[in-house]
């Protein structure tokens, strides 16, 4: 397992922690929320098992469910931003009332609009998302701020307990742009087709 | 003034809410996404009632459109329920099954169409076309019994075999508009 190192604020760094929840996956499908979430699976390694988001601000988690319920057989794990997910808050109810046993809610939580110009999000102010998420039904809500932790999710996440959300507080340091395509359609298709084999093309 | 004169349904004579149901059958349907409306009622509920098909409720409609994104990305057929004040809440997610090339089928019942009698339901209703249009969205309208299935037909058969968001309109006629006695 590659090293998860702490930033400068003492926080996990993001690349290492997404990169951890990647490794070895097993088949796992990952959907990265619009922002650095989606650079972040990008540099854990382009796959056709990744779906990096170019838009669609609010709607990952609830994309990680239609991919879920569609897919009982495989894991399904939705990494995202505090501000993604704050913006379409009302899916944790949504996700909790489906119980999908295959997917992971991970929001990577930097406290802060990344892409936008570091402006504080609700969670600076003590917003806390594990409560949101307890609240809407989804029994296995945590916090993550350790490497041990994070590496405890990952097993967790494998192991295909869910729904499991997670709030990973991480160090709000900027990482160099590492850009999935940006044609939608070819990121689409190649998911289909490595799930659905040829096929996905004549359906 | 009972509840039922309060709500835009369907009567029991009507057929096309089962014919509706039908077409979702033949269609391969496997996921349906939606926020409640009266006029969906007898829909919903035989939806609810199989177990082939996987009914998420939604808290807001653009829940709704990333639901068929996911289910196409997973090889499942979809399809979207919803009331016209439903389509203000979905414009910006449209995006998603535009630039991924999703079919992405949309069934909405019409508010603030025909004889309405609520004031906050004419802005959404009178802007729902436009709206979804706006957003690359191909539109049909049904506003008689006897058009419902064609039409519906049609806006599944553009959404799977041309991968995109389509949309049959429901107008209020179909319905029956709530009137409140006035």
């Amino acid at each position: 397992m590659s090293e998860i190192g702490i930033g400068p604020t003492g926080k996990l760094m993001r690349r290492d922690a997404v990169k951890a929840l990647l490794e070895n996956r097993d088949g796992m499908l990952a959907i990265g929320g619009l922002g650095a979430p989606a650079w972040d699976i990008t540099a854990a390694g382009d796959s056709p098992l990744n779906l990096p988001l170019w838009g669609g601000m609010g709607g990952a988690a609830v994309m990680g469910l239609g991919l879920a319920l569609a897919q009982p057989g495989r894991k399904v794990c939705v990494i995202t931003g505090d501000g993604e997910m704050l913006m379409g808050v009302g899916s944790l109810a949504t996700v909790a009332v489906q119980r999908p046993r295959n997917l992971s809610i991970v929001v990577l939580d930097n406290e802060h609009y990344g892409e936008t110009g570091m402006q504080e999000t609700h969670t600076k102010h003590g917003v806390d998302l594990v409560m949101m998420a307890k609240g809407a039904g989804i029994a296995d809500s945590r916090l993550v701020r350790t490497a041990e932790e994070l590496l405890k999710l990952r097993a967790d996440i494998h192991a295909g307990n869910g729904p499991i959300f997670a709030q990973v507080k991480i160090d709000e340091g900027t990482q160099p742009l590492v850009l999935p395509p940006r044609e939608a359609s070819i990121l689409q298709n190649r998911m289909r087709e490595a799930i659905l084999g040829p096929e996905a093309h004549l359906q | 003034m009972q509840r039922e004169q309060l709500e835009s349904a369907p009567t029991a004579a009507e057929a096309w809410p089962d014919q509706i149901y039908d077409l979702l059958k033949q269609h391969g349907v496997r996921q349906v996404g939606l926020v409640p409306d009266a006029g969906h009622a007898r829909l919903i509920k035989r939806c609810l009632a199989d177990n082939d098909m996987k009914v998420v409720a939604c808290t807001t409609e653009e829940e709704g459109v990333a639901l068929a994104f996911g289910a196409w990305l997973g090889g499942e057929k979809s399809v979207l329920l919803m009331q016209s004040s439903g389509v203000g809440n979905i414009i910006n997610m449209l995006s998603v099954a535009i630039a991924h090339r999703t079919p992405c089928p949309i069934l909405v019942t019409m508010r603030g169409d025909f004889g309405e009698f609520n004031p906050f339901q004419v802005p959404m209703g009178n802007a729902t076309q436009a709206c979804l249009e706006a957003m690359g969205t191909l539109v049909k309208r049904a506003d008689r019994p006897e058009d419902v299935a064609e039409t519906v037909n049609a806006t599944l058969r553009l959404a799977y075999n041309t991968y995109r968001p389509t949309a049959t309109l429901l107008g209020q006629r179909l319905l029956g508009a709530k009137t409140f006695g006035k």
